[in-house]
């Protein structure tokens, strides 16, 4: 098999065996990449998987081109990303495409009362654990509640909160020179 | 023509959303509040449901979801592309780099901005999440009564999941179980 196409293989394996994404992936992506491929060890995937976590876009996926380009360059991280992305789309269409058809069904649509009060619930601790790992002193909170003032009650986009909490975290650094390092 | 904007759009939240599927809540809500006929705040709550308990990433699943909801497969396949594309050449141009900038001051202090206002932008998407289902202001403002203000069942559903998930022993179990307890629970008593 040659090796884009082993790359591809085994993160669409991976995408298939993931539910949710992020975290998640982890142990997929032990048992895969540095268990049976020995593509990279343990402490270089965590490496990825940190630097996935704060680049722009979704962490598996980035892990994926991580380690698609480490092994073979940019068509590597290509075949990789592909492969990780193509599971869920497939799934998903035929998914949304069955919805669309039932979700006129009164039971269907009692179902999904149910289900956005869980979502509700599932969002609410997804905000409890960035909260937790975002915000450690009071310039955080600050940034923590206008970031929510600006999007969630202005219903400015979001775009220009996260350039201009960038632009926040690069003059509170240069200002308290070093005691951010 | 949707294709194209549908592209751009995700591939804005692609660029910006910056910790994850959850991180790219926020943008799907600007997304819908600009494109209303594209998708609604509903269906972002469907969507994130449907996307939680199938198999693959959450964000890719929420984007394929998204663009098939707006334009059909091939919107599925725009947005889904739009979405990865930053992230590709975002992470080769750090895999080649990776040793500055794991070590560099500016990249810390960026961060050091960015992860409180990633934390805010998710509180301000599961406000509207919350408007979708607990919360019922638009439903008070016509009736005026007070019990109106939030839906009890869906914040008794909600508020009980929200204990569960933050039980120690509990936190193996898989979101998808609290989704389909909530889908049976819903058509029993909605």
């Amino acid at each position: 098999m040659s090796a884009l196409l082993e790359l591809f293989v085994t993160f669409a394996k991976i995408g298939v065996m993931t539910f949710g994404g992020g975290y998640a992936m982890l142990p997929m992506l032990q048992r895969e990449v540095v268990e049976n491929k020995k593509w990279t060890c343990e402490e270089e995937l965590l490496n990825y998987f940190a630097v996935g976590q704060c680049t722009p876009g979704i962490i598996a996926v980035n892990t994926a081109t991580f380690i698609g380009y480490k092994q073979k360059g940019i068509p590597g991280a290509i075949a990789a990303t592909v492969g990780v992305v193509f599971p869920s789309l497939v799934i998903i269409i035929i998914i949304s495409a069955f919805l669309d058809t039932f979700s006129e069904l009164e039971y269907i649509q009692k179902a999904f009362t149910g289900i956005r009060a869980v979502v509700a619930a599932l969002v609410i601790s997804a905000v409890i654990k960035f909260f937790k790992s975002g915000v450690k002193d009071l310039t955080g909170l600050v940034i923590f509640i206008l970031a929510f003032i600006i999007s969630g009650i202005l219903g400015i986009s979001s775009v220009y909160v996260v350039i201009g909490a960038i632009a926040a975290g690069l003059i509170a650094g240069a200002l308290r020179k070093g005691e951010l390092e | 023509m949707t294709y194209l904007l549908l592209f751009y759009e995700f591939f804005k939240t692609g660029l910006f959303a910056i910790g994850g599927g959850m991180a790219t809540l926020p943008f799907i809500y600007d997304i819908s509040s600009r494109y209303p006929d594209w998708f609604t705040v509903e269906d972002i709550s469907n969507m994130i449901a449907v996307s939680e308990a199938t198999p693959g990433p959450l964000g890719i699943n929420m984007a394929s979801y998204a663009g098939f909801n707006t334009a059909g497969v091939f919107g599925s396949l725009a947005a889904t592309f739009g979405e990865v594309l930053p992230s590709l050449i975002c992470i080769i141009i750090i895999a080649h780099y990776m040793k500055k900038f794991e070590e560099s001051r500016l990249v810390k202090r960026a961060f050091y901005g960015l992860r409180p206002a990633v934390a805010g932008l998710i509180a301000a998407a599961a406000y509207q999440i919350l408007q979708s289902s607990v919360i019922t202001l638009s439903r008070f403002y016509v009736t005026g009564k007070i019990l109106d203000i939030v839906d009890i069942k869906s914040l008794i559903i909600c508020a009980a999941v929200l204990v569960l998930l933050n039980i120690k022993k509990l936190s193996k179990i898989h979101p998808i179980i609290y989704i389909l307890g909530g889908a049976v629970l819903g058509i029993f008593i909605f």
